[in-house]
């Protein structure tokens, strides 16, 4: 995150360790195995919600090598820590292609941390699965999409807020860094297209581990006392939520008068707080743990069982490396090989079961299908569906909604190969 | 709670109503009940819910309480419904009507009704109207805010009469006003109207300016310009409570500050050590604080509402101890050297980040706030939380006492005679080493006691103390190095101006102001706003 001076320290120590670590392993097996490249920050800020990317990630590939590994090769996984700094990012990807030849890399959490990596995997060939909800705006070759896009999360959530509440006016506060601003944008745009008049949106930034919240949900309930129905879309992110749902619980705003919802909040990010006062406020993703499916009820076991703690939450960008995971599994065997490129081809129309009972795709747009699900906060930390999309929605990584990108689309699949294609110009590269 | 909330309801029901009803009304209320667990979505629920609110028959209010606490439940394979109380893998059931109990059972057999947020509302109102004849003026209170708040025409029947019932004046007061708000949305002649803008614009606040932006345009023109007058005086009084509000908010912000930074005003204003650990310190204190509360959930649950109290001494001893380790085993052989002990303390913080983000893990830790720290209070339009306004009394403590110890101890005294004048210290016989000790020990305990406040109000993760670190340094500089006063005063200063910025330029803007500031003002006053003066701070 911002401002994180500390991590150029750390970064002489963890990479002189984890290349120790990684000179070892790399010499004491030989390719005998298929590697897998993890790449979640195991110190530094964002260790809160990367380390348990991680740790799914190693249950994962072990439960394939219980099944027998790919192509009769057992996996193995390649742990870097690239300590929540986002140029270290790069040069660890860089190491797990260049040194460790891994297949395939799962990982990132921030958008920042993804476009440093970006050319990284477009240079070499390589292959990454990014986990994360992000803004869209972006579709590489060499990079897949299993979080949502903002068509897959900030826009139902918010047609859902004006049908089933009935809001009419709109707080956006986030976090002041690319996510944030970007979704922010799409949704400016789409309710104003809505005819939301620009009185009725207030938009905020904070900065990254704001802890005091006072002034602003004290602004919060100054525009919501318009007369009018309001909600907070919420794309505050990290260690911010805690202190701003305290202080909304503790200054009385009730989910039934004013309610929140939040892009960025799972289960992982209630653990730290009393849920009891939060009930009602709302989070949209694709995967709740407590969807009730026979799929989801035996990951959440697994995962308890490998974690050793029966109290452990699953949340959604887990489910989101559980089916990019699965995709790249079928992907290789449909291609008989680890070699990029028709592991990259053969990854287009892959489908897999996902945790809600339906099977996720890939389209063509590297983006996945998703069910949309609206959940509100119950007092025991869990989220409760009240809404969801019918079908599966399919990522739309250019949003409609933005002026630069509404005629840009992305087809990697030959002959058009193009993440960026003009339809008015009829071009691939992007604005007219 | 939601037990808790269960029985109350419970004990209503069964205290409003019982025999005096009539067989019938009974038994419309029951297939009324049963209806709520056939509703197949949330619009058919909200009907079930209306038609139930229509009876006017409060034995369905213990139905809609569990309702609205998610504690009502249906029989997958049909059946009566039952609220039920999860144990384990059982239900604990009980009629909803009558109230006996009905068994235990599996919970697979049974589906909760879910409502959403629109479904909690009318509920919330439905509960309202039928609870406004409770014997309870607390139940009747709750009740007519509540109907104030959903202003429900169908309401209005029942407010009349409870309000020509109503002897209790807080009572009477709230059901006016619900009165009022009903009138007010609704479709009253004019002189009602008025009437109720009246009651409406004498209460002000911010509710009350919702209510009169409602006021339509389709209203006639003189109820459109009374509301418009009692909107503009609402507002010029909430002028100046916004005022208040920013001073109020700014002193919080600055009792935080002033926590975090007067143990680095110790180990860094009077020692001069440039500590880069000292928010880790913080975060030692708030690791401490749910240690404690950890062991209290398990073993001594009464105890919980004083675990912060109890976790304050060891948070001072633990941190206080770390403290003295790292003056003894770095500190010290760098003592002259500014530039080795800001990188040494700062790998210092990044390994006992670390070395807590192996013991604890990466994820949060959740520390709860006692009874006594939860909840807000109103002065006028302002709401100050509890924790708040404990954290700025607890600050001031701190304070006061370090300020005394300094002063009125003999360690204080030696503190300062070290600090002023090592040699000529050492030559009185004072072990300025072992005081080097101390006192790096006392700046690292108050920073552990700052960590206990601080895990009331923020994350509890390996990251805690990081956001604090740069705030604290410039505080202390801001204030004068080696000056507590000068600390305090910043702490607050810059708590306000903050504050004062944060509306008009945003969280992220407002920082930056406040830097520039603080930048500007150095050229001004090197020394700070307290700056030391006579001839030790020559050397």
């Amino acid at each position: 995150m911002a401002g994180n001076k500390g991590a150029k320290f750390l970064t002489g120590l963890t990479l002189g360790a984890s290349m120790l670590v990684g000179a070892f392993a790399g010499e004491a097996k030989a390719q005998d195995t298929i590697k897998v490249g993890i790449l979640h920050s195991l110190s530094g800020t964002m260790a809160i919600s990367e380390t348990t990317l991680k740790d799914v990630m190693l249950m994962l590939i072990e439960e394939q090598n219980k099944k027998g590994g790919l192509l009769g090769k057992k996996l193995e996984a390649v742990v870097v820590d690239p300590a929540s700094d986002w140029p270290l990012f790069a040069e660890k990807a860089r190491e797990l292609i260049s040194v460790h030849k891994v297949a395939a890399t799962f990982g990132c959490w921030t958008s920042v941390s993804r476009k440093s990596v970006l050319p990284v995997f477009e240079e070499l060939n390589s292959i990454l699965f990014y986990p994360v909800q992000y803004e869209g705006e972006e579709s590489s070759r060499n990079v897949f999409y299993t979080g949502a896009a903002p068509n897959q999360q900030a826009i139902p959530a918010v047609d859902y807020l004006a049908k089933e509440e009935g809001v009419q006016r709109w707080v956006l506060a986030g976090t002041d860094y690319v996510y944030p601003r970007t979704t922010n944008k799409v949704l400016e745009t789409y309710l104003k297209d809505k005819g939301v008049a620009a009185a009725d949106i207030m938009i905020n930034y904070t900065p990254f581990g704001h802890s005091d919240w006072q002034s602003i949900v004290a602004e919060i309930k100054k525009f919501g006392s318009a007369g009018k129905k309001t909600a907070v879309v919420s794309t505050i992110n990290g260690d911010a939520n805690v202190p701003f749902y305290k202080e909304l619980a503790n200054q009385g705003i009730k989910a039934e008068d004013i309610p929140v919802v939040a892009f960025s909040v799972g289960e992982e990010e209630l653990a730290g707080i009393d849920t009891a006062p939060l009930v009602g406020h709302l989070a949209a993703w694709n995967y709740f743990m407590s969807v009730k499916t026979p799929e989801n009820a035996d990951f959440i076991k697994k995962w308890q069982t490998f974690i050793k703690n029966p109290k452990r939450v699953t949340n959604d960008p887990m489910e989101a490396h559980y089916i990019g995971f699965n995709m790249w599994v079928k992907a290789v065997e449909k291609a008989g090989t680890i070699a990029p490129d028709p592991v990259i081809d053969s990854l287009v129309g892959v489908a897999v079961p996902n945790l809600t009972g339906g099977m996720s795709a890939m389209m063509p747009n590297h983006h996945i299908t998703k069910p949309v699900l609206i959940g509100e906060v119950q007092a025991d930390g869990q989220f409760d569906t009240v809404w969801s999309t019918p079908g599966l929605v399919v990522g739309d990584e250019w949003s409609d909604f933005l002026p630069d990108s509404k005629d840009l689309i992305s087809d990697w699949r030959a002959p058009m190969s193009c993440g960026n294609f003009n339809v008015k110009t009829g071009k691939c590269g992007g604005k007219s | 709670m939601v037990l808790r909330r269960l029985l109350c309801a419970l004990a209503l029901g069964c205290a409003l109503f019982a025999p005096e009803k009539s067989a019938l009304a009974q038994a419309d209320t029951a297939s009324l009940i049963q209806a709520l667990g056939e509703a197949r979505n949330y619009s058919e629920l909200e009907k079930a819910v209306d038609a139930l609110a229509a009876t006017g028959d409060s034995a369905a209010v213990p139905a809609l309480e569990a309702l609205s606490a998610g504690a009502l439940y249906t029989q997958k394979l049909g059946g009566p419904v039952r609220i039920g109380i999860e144990r384990g893998a059982d239900l604990v059931l009980t009629d909803p009507l009558t109230g006996e109990s009905a068994g235990t059972e599996p919970a697979g057999g049974y589906e909760r009704i879910r409502v959403n947020n629109r479904l909690r509302r009318s509920l919330r109102g439905a509960i309202g109207a039928l609870t406004l004849l409770s014997p309870k003026p607390e139940i009747r209170l709750a009740a007519a805010q509540a109907v104030y708040k959903n202003r429900d025409a169908s309401a209005l029947e029942t407010v009349e009469e409870a309000l020509a019932k109503e002897s209790e004046p807080r009572v009477r007061a709230a059901l006016e006003l619900a009165r009022a708000a009903i009138q007010l949305a609704g479709e009253a002649g004019d002189d009602v109207k008025l009437a109720a803008l009246e009651i409406i614009g004498e209460r002000g606040g911010r509710e009350s300016l919702a209510l009169l932006g409602q006021v339509s345009a389709n209203a006639s023109p003189a109820v459109a310009e009374a509301a418009q007058i009692a909107v503009q005086k609402i507002q010029a009084s909430l002028r100046w409570w916004s005022i208040l509000q920013n001073i109020t908010y700014g002193i919080s912000l600055g009792s935080v500050l002033l926590l975090a930074a007067i143990g680095l005003a110790i180990t860094f204003g009077v020692m001069g050590v440039i500590n880069m650990a000292h928010g880790e310190m913080v975060m030692i204190g708030a690791y401490t604080t749910f240690m404690v509360q950890e062991v209290i959930r398990t073993s001594f649950p009464g105890l919980f509402d004083v675990s912060v109290l109890i976790a304050l001494p060891l948070a001072f001893l633990v941190a206080g101890a770390v403290g003295i380790v790292i003056e003894r085993g770095v500190i010290r052989f760098l003592y002259g050297r500014p530039l080795e002990t800001l990188l040494a303390t700062w790998g210092l913080s990044l390994i006992l980040q670390q070395a807590v983000r192996t013991i604890f893990g990466p994820t949060n830790r959740e520390v709860g706030n006692p009874s006594w720290m939860s909840g807000a209070f109103d002065i006028g339009q302002i709401s100050l939380t509890y924790g708040r306004l404990w954290i700025i009394v607890f600050a001031l403590i701190v304070f006061t006492a370090l300020m005394l110890m300094l002063r009125r101890t003999p360690l204080g005294l030696q503190m300062r005679a070290v600090t002023q004048n090592r040699r000529m210290a050492a030559s009185m016989g004072i072990r300025t080493p072992w005081v080097d000790a101390m006192t790096f020990g006392l700046g690292s305990g108050v920073a552990g006691l700052a960590g206990v406040a601080l895990s009331q109000i923020d994350n509890v993760s390996p990251n805690l103390g990081q956001g604090y670190i740069i705030d604290s340094f410039m505080i202390v500089i801001f204030g004068g190095v080696g000056n507590l006063w000068g600390t305090l005063v910043g702490a607050f200063t810059l708590g306000v101006v903050n504050k004062f910025l944060e509306p008009y330029a945003g969280a992220v803007l407002g920082k930056i102001f406040v830097l520039v500031f603080i930048i500007l003002f150095i050229q001004i006053k090197p020394r700070g706003l307290f700056a030391l003066k006579g001839r030790a701070v020559e050397q």
